[in-house]
């Protein structure tokens, strides 16, 4: 499918937050509608915020408050004065009559506005994500009608937004759907698991390999190559003294930490005296 | 070789927890160096257990948990991103509810910083105009708390404290959430939920910052501030939309948690220990010339006493009648005696230094564990 026009490129808090809109809907609303907000470059549109705008949709009309649409970019500015508004999403797989006129208002906003859609009643069993952006069609002068051209849509992160969507991530595998903040330690001794349950598949397509009962690929060994070789040869010695110097350092920080806080439990002690 | 590591604790759980970080461990027992930082692992872990154990139970306040939404994770974490470079404090509000002894936060929305010294800026109307939108909207508009993000944890002040004060004054169970971007740069999520105690709600209420009301009270820097467990929950279209993610997105996993690089992050807390260290003794020299100069006082006191005594006695010898008692406390004006909350302030915020430091090294050693593992093989 040939896509011209811009990459829309998609923050996680976007998503969320029209997930959130969609559930807390007023009774009776099919769908909900509201601004995107983000920046715009020459080839891409990032969509980092956005809000949902109250609407009214019955059978011939559709009511939207651009007052408040109005409002809350205002104060949304305040906070994050780089973003603008892009376009608008809406919920609901199909685009309907009533999205082109609520279209051609956000197009008085924004130069090129892109609609995003998202399929929340998951209608084929997935959540369909896509952007459109709309172009004129029809013949000039006569019947003119606007078409939307859907557009490749990506994800992307920030690195700390990775770490929060990691974390959410593993709430998926609780019953309940919940997740507690692990302590240090056994975050570390969770990514060690993580490692060796990798390694255990590796090791297991390296068997089969061997055995004859899959086809080797080479760019897969050639990544093989790659990681065996990134463990660093040092000399036994060299590499000892390296980890208990190590050692010795964040040992020492331990031990002066734990002075300082016997230092100033003491000192609290003295003064209440 | 194992007698060290069941002796030093108590607890069963915590020598299942470390053997449950693996085989790596009884490999360490043959160096020497690592015998002793095995040790002191033990003891963080342990001495970490029981204290969060502890603390939970031991929360006679309102509030025992505290459940956020993902979407409140992923808005805070932006909001740093986006608007707050460098040791910029970020701050938003929390919007929730509150069921039995729960605290859940639904959705949040921040707060435009103060750097441009607007003059019509009015913050309560920010405040009131988003509040009214957001119930538009069907958000949740009760205000349970705010948020703010710290540089390398230095988030006990003054300001925070009044702060905190005011909301927990009017909502009851009002938390602030602390988020540390540069500890989640690192690989894990670093969000915490704090609470005044109630007696230092107590003091704040009677602004007696004085030794004594402190004493009164038995506040420690220790009982100043209560940490509230997180939990995070995610609704079921969230999760799917998670799924989604996970399928689409092109972004590998990165593995920052396990970089063995500790120096510069290291550096910098130690840093900040060090300068709040030599407030504090600083403090404690005021504190020291305070209670001095008070001592001198009481001495010149009872002299005056004794020579007025004295005097008197000498007059009454020669009949004369004997000079009138002097209002001691115009002639000796006591000494200021110096704010005993900053010390405790202070106090606060090498204790919160100390534990990240800890829980930093304790993080590193783990892995420094793991890489001699990997390398141990070949050696």
């Amino acid at each position: 499918m040939a896509v011209h026009g811009p990459v829309v490129k998609i923050h996680p808090v976007v998503l969320a937050s029209i997930a959130d809109s969609y559930e807390r809907r007023n009774e009776g609303a099919s769908r909900v509608i509201g601004t995107l907000l983000g920046t715009i470059d020459k080839h891409s549109v990032e969509v980092t915020n956005c809000f949902s705008v109250p609407h009214n949709e019955s059978e011939d009309e559709v009511a939207v408050d651009m007052e408040f649409a109005k409002n809350m970019y205002e104060l949304h500015k305040k906070v994050s004065p780089s973003e603008v508004i892009i376009g608008w999403y809406a919920t609901g797989y199909d685009i309907t009559e009533h999205s082109v006129l609520i279209h051609e208002y956000y197009s008085r906003e924004a130069q090129n506005p892109i609609h995003l859609t998202v399929d929340t009643a998951l209608q084929s069993n997935k959540m369909n994500i896509r952007a459109y952006v709309s172009a004129q069609m029809g013949v000039p002068g006569k019947t003119v009608g606007v078409m939307f051209t859907p557009l490749t849509v990506k994800y992307v992160y920030y690195d700390t937004e990775r770490i929060g969507v990691d974390l959410l991530q593993r709430t998926r595998a609780s019953p309940n759907r919940t997740n507690g903040l692990t302590s240090d330690l056994a975050q570390v001794g969770s990514a060690a698991g993580r490692i060796q349950e990798m390694l255990t598949t590796v090791l297991a397509y390296i068997e089969d390999v061997l055995s004859g009962k899959v086809m080797a690929d080479n760019s897969v060994g050639r990544y093989l190559m790659d990681l065996v070789n990134k463990v660093p040869k040092i000399p036994a010695e060299d590499f000892e003294s390296m980890l208990n110097s190590n050692i010795n350092d964040l040992l020492m920080v331990t031990y002066l930490a734990n002075l300082t806080q016997a230092q100033i439990a003491l000192n609290e002690k003295l003064v209440v005296l | 070789m194992s007698n060290p590591v069941l002796v030093s604790g108590g607890s069963v759980l915590c020598v299942q927890d470390l053997l449950s970080v693996g085989p790596l461990v009884p490999e360490s027992f043959r160096r020497s160096g690592s015998g002793v930082a095995l040790l002191v692992l033990v003891n963080m872990a342990l001495s970490r257990e029981p204290a969060a154990a502890a603390a939970a139970n031991s929360l006679d306040s309102a509030v025992k948990q505290i459940q956020i939404e993902g979407l409140v994770v992923l808005k805070i974490i932006k909001h740093y991103q986006e608007e707050g470079q460098g040791s910029e404090v970020v701050q938003g509000v929390l919007l929730g509810l509150v069921v039995d002894d729960r605290l859940e936060i639904t959705n949040c929305f921040p707060f435009p910083q103060h750097t441009e010294d607007d003059a019509d800026f009015d913050e309560v109307h920010y405040q009131m105009e988003m509040m009214r939108s957001l119930r538009h909207v069907n958000i949740d508009h009760l205000h349970v708390g705010w948020y703010q993000s710290t540089f390398y944890g230095s988030f006990v002040s003054r300001a925070l404290l009044d702060s905190q004060f005011s909301y927990q004054h009017a909502i009851e169970e009002s938390v602030v959430l602390v988020y540390d971007p540069i500890k989640t740069a690192q690989g894990s999520l670093s969000l915490k939920a704090y609470r005044l105690t109630p007696k230092l709600m107590e003091i704040c209420k009677e602004k007696d910052f004085s030794s004594e009301g402190l004493k009164k009270a038995n506040v420690g820097f220790e009982s100043m501030f209560e940490e509230v467990p997180i939990v995070i929950r995610n609704s079921h279209l969230i999760s799917v939309f998670l799924w989604e993610l996970e399928d689409k997105s092109t972004v590998a996993e990165k593995h920052e948690l396990l970089g063995l690089s500790s120096g510069s992050y290291l550096e910098k807390s130690l840093q900040m220990l060090m300068d709040r260290v030599d407030d504090m003794s600083q403090d404690i020299v005021k504190y020291n010339n305070y209670s001095r100069s008070l001592s001198k006082q009481q001495q010149q006191k009872h002299q005056y006493i004794q020579r007025r005594q004295q005097e008197n006695a000498q007059r009454q010898s020669r009949g004369e009648p004997p000079l009138p008692e002097e209002d001691l406390s115009k002639l000796f004006k006591p000494p200021q005696a110096p704010p005993r909350m900053d010390t405790l302030l202070i106090a606060g915020q090498i204790n919160t230094y100390c534990q990240t430091v800890k829980e930093f090294t304790a993080q590193n050693l783990g892995k420094l564990f793991m890489a001699e593992a990997l390398q141990g093989h070949g050696s």
